[in-house]
């Protein structure tokens, strides 16, 4: 059972999740920034709920849609704000950018532009863990359409072989940027999860929009992992909702976009969170209320360092290219 | 100093440092049951005390590379080995876009210290799939570093050097360096990366080279000596970075150049080489910059036809005689 403390945590983290990618679709859309920003709107609860399991030496690999991730990790908002903008504040001096934010210092190891380029970063990160006896774990975040590279299966192995602390977190949106999971003839199993049987790992099916389901099932995956005897490694699907395109500025003439956007309004993690919560007696709207009031006072802030941090000078170029 | 073979002298260079510092391993398919394509690890876990080490891989050349970024991003200093450098094209995210972007995307808020041990080359009639010669590929990618040692005790010297840095490094091995001799230094030494040998001093004409090529180049010079002829043989060690000043320095002053790699000519490394003699040392040049490479083919393995595509010591002296007019 969680505490109200870390009810409130949790909660704050998912509303500042939205926030930021509200911002940050809003501020691509006023072309404030440019680029590629793919927001991790309908999906905050898949993020909290790991993360939630995790301690700070633990480490994550992100996909491009990795905002989401790095907040639930624990980074610095202003920081990743600045990274958008391209600003030396950032949280990668400006040089990565949306779709390559990372934060070391909280082991969020890095967004990836290569759609699941992540999974043996993932499993080289365990081993390091393992051969420095920390003790840490290290989860994988991929879509749907990522569990189809050879790296989703060579890692997968690979982790398994050597019963190496890898939870690999597919959060099933259903949708590969514009090709349907179900229809799209993308891969023969709907459940991807069924996938972690052929390498003889633990693995759970749940609704991503559930916070409390993500979060019982990763506690089940990270204490296994955590104890670093027999088969560490896990899987967990979470199906989950993306409303908006892959892309901000995706016209997304492959579905339809109110329809779309209906389908999460009913199943909406952030809903989901507060009407389970007011119905248990653990918290109530005001608690709510004023947690969304400090969190959009904070995305204020971070959005006006963001504009005002000064860019880069340009004798950082080659920094941090070789010794 | 001691006579060692290749295989010999980067054993012990791979003993030394996995016995320096804890976070060097080493991981390739097969390292165990064949001690590696070359044989070059047998027995490696035991001499360190400790076989975890030493990782036998599946065959997941993808997954290999890419948890060595990850391992290396979390503070180990991974050498993997590919067995052969056509392996390379099946993991080239993983060396292209994770490994040497990692650091600078991110800010250089982690650091991809690790070394990819590459054997490649013709050796006799292995074929198209075990024997290219690919480092001009790697030269083309900013954030990774490219070191082509020539002899045992170059080899010993700037692997060291190579997982002693805190740059990715794409460490291309002759097949027949393997087998070769050579005497080496019996004192603990490392060679800098970046700064080329003059492997033959000599003032008629200046042979840029490297790896196995320096070898070929030395015959060649001993065989243009006899003809009155005075080469120069530089071994660059590595194409990032490339000593361009020592080569420079060397065309000055024998107003002749003559650039060779075993690898194809065409977009190979000594277009590089040639296109910066020509610019920068233009009005110290006698003669045209000579050229030499595989033709463009993929490496046929029928004997003779394959002989056609090696660069051999009679090519680099035909076109060091060809600066001369001779």
């Amino acid at each position: 059972m969680l505490t109200r403390e870390e009810l409130l945590r949790h909660y704050e983290t998912m509303a500042t999740i939205r926030s930021f990618d509200l911002e940050a679709k809003r501020a691509r859309e006023a072309g404030e920034i440019l680029g590629n920003v793919h927001v991790y709107v309908g999906e905050e609860a898949i993020a909290t709920g790991v993360c939630a399991c995790l301690e700070r030496k633990d480490y994550i690999e992100s996909t491009h849609r990795g905002h989401g991730h790095t907040i639930a990790k624990g980074a610095d908002i202003r920081a990743m704000m600045a990274e958008l903008y391209g600003k030396a504040a950032g949280c990668c001096h400006g040089k990565g950018g949306s779709q390559h934010i990372a934060d070391f210092s909280v082991g969020m190891l890095g967004a990836n532009g290569i759609v699941g380029g992540g999974f043996g970063l993932a499993v080289g990160a365990a081993l390091a863990a393992r051969f420095q006896k920390t003790g840490a774990v290290s989860v994988v975040f991929f879509g749907d359409g990522a569990s189809n590279r050879g790296t989703f299966h060579e890692a997968a192995n690979m982790a398994a072989a050597w019963h190496l602390p890898v939870i690999f977190v597919c959060e099933n949106n259903r949708i590969a940027c514009s090709t349907p999971h179900e229809t799209g003839g993308q891969q023969a199993v709907m459940d991807l999860s069924k996938r972690a049987a052929g390498y003889d790992m633990a693995s759970y099916v749940v609704n991503g929009n559930d916070f409390f389901a993500v979060y019982d099932a990763m506690q089940r995956l990270v204490d296994r992992a955590r104890k670093g005897e027999g088969k560490a490694c896990g899987f967990l699907e979470c199906k989950t909702h993306r409303p908006f395109g892959h892309i901000v500025g995706d016209a997304q003439r492959y579905r339809d976009p109110a329809l779309a956007k209906a389908r999460w309004e009913a199943d909406d993690c952030i809903r989901n969170f507060e009407r389970r919560c007011i119905a248990s007696g653990w918290l109530e709207q005001a608690d709510f209320d004023a947690v969304q009031t400090r969190v959009a006072q904070r995305i204020a802030e971070a959005k006006q360092f963001a504009v005002e941090s000064p860019y880069p000078d340009e004798s950082v170029l080659f920094a941090d290219l070789y010794d | 100093m001691s006579l060692k073979t290749y295989r010999q002298a980067t054993w012990d260079a791979m003993k030394e440092e996995m016995l320096r510092d804890p976070a060097v391993y080493a991981m390739a398919e097969d390292i165990i049951g064949n001690g590696g394509s070359m044989g070059h690890y047998i027995g490696l876990g035991e001499a360190v005390g400790d076989p975890s080490r030493v990782m036998d891989a599946p065959i997941s050349e993808t997954a290999i590379v890419a948890s060595a970024v990850g391992a290396a991003l979390a503070g180990m200093r991974p050498v993997i080995d590919l067995r052969f450098s056509n392996c390379l094209p099946v993991c080239m995210d993983e060396l292209v876009n994770q490994a040497a972007k990692s650091r600078y995307m991110f800010g250089g808020q982690g650091k991809v210290h690790m070394v990819v041990r590459c054997p490649d080359g013709i050796l006799k009639m292995q074929g198209a799939h075990h024997t290219d010669c690919l480092e001009a590929w790697f030269a083309h990618v900013p954030g990774l570093q490219v070191v082509i040692p020539s002899s045992p005790a170059e080899g010993k010297g700037l692997l060291k050097t190579a997982i002693r840095n805190d740059n990715p490094v794409m460490f291309f091995e002759h097949k027949m360096l393997f087998g070769m001799e050579g005497e080496v230094p019996d004192e603990e030494y490392t060679i800098p990366i970046g700064k080329a040998r003059i492997a033959r001093a000599g003032s008629d004409v200046s042979i840029v080279t490297y790896g196995i090529m320096v070898s070929r180049a030395l015959t060649a010079a001993a065989e243009l000596a006899r003809e009155g002829i005075d080469a120069e043989v530089i071994d660059l060690r590595s194409l990032t970075p490339w000593d361009k000043e020592t080569v420079l320095a060397s065309v000055r002053r024998t107003g002749r150049a003559v650039v060779a790699h075993e690898a194809v000519r065409k977009c190979g490394f000594g277009a590089e080489l040639s296109a910066v003699i020509a610019e920068e040392a233009f009005a110290d040049l006698k003669a045209p910059v000579q050229r030499i490479g595989a033709p463009f083919v993929p490496i046929p393995m029928s004997p003779h036809l394959e002989d056609m595509c090696r660069t051999l010591p009679g090519d680099v002296a035909a076109a060091a005689r060809r600066t001369l007019g001779r």
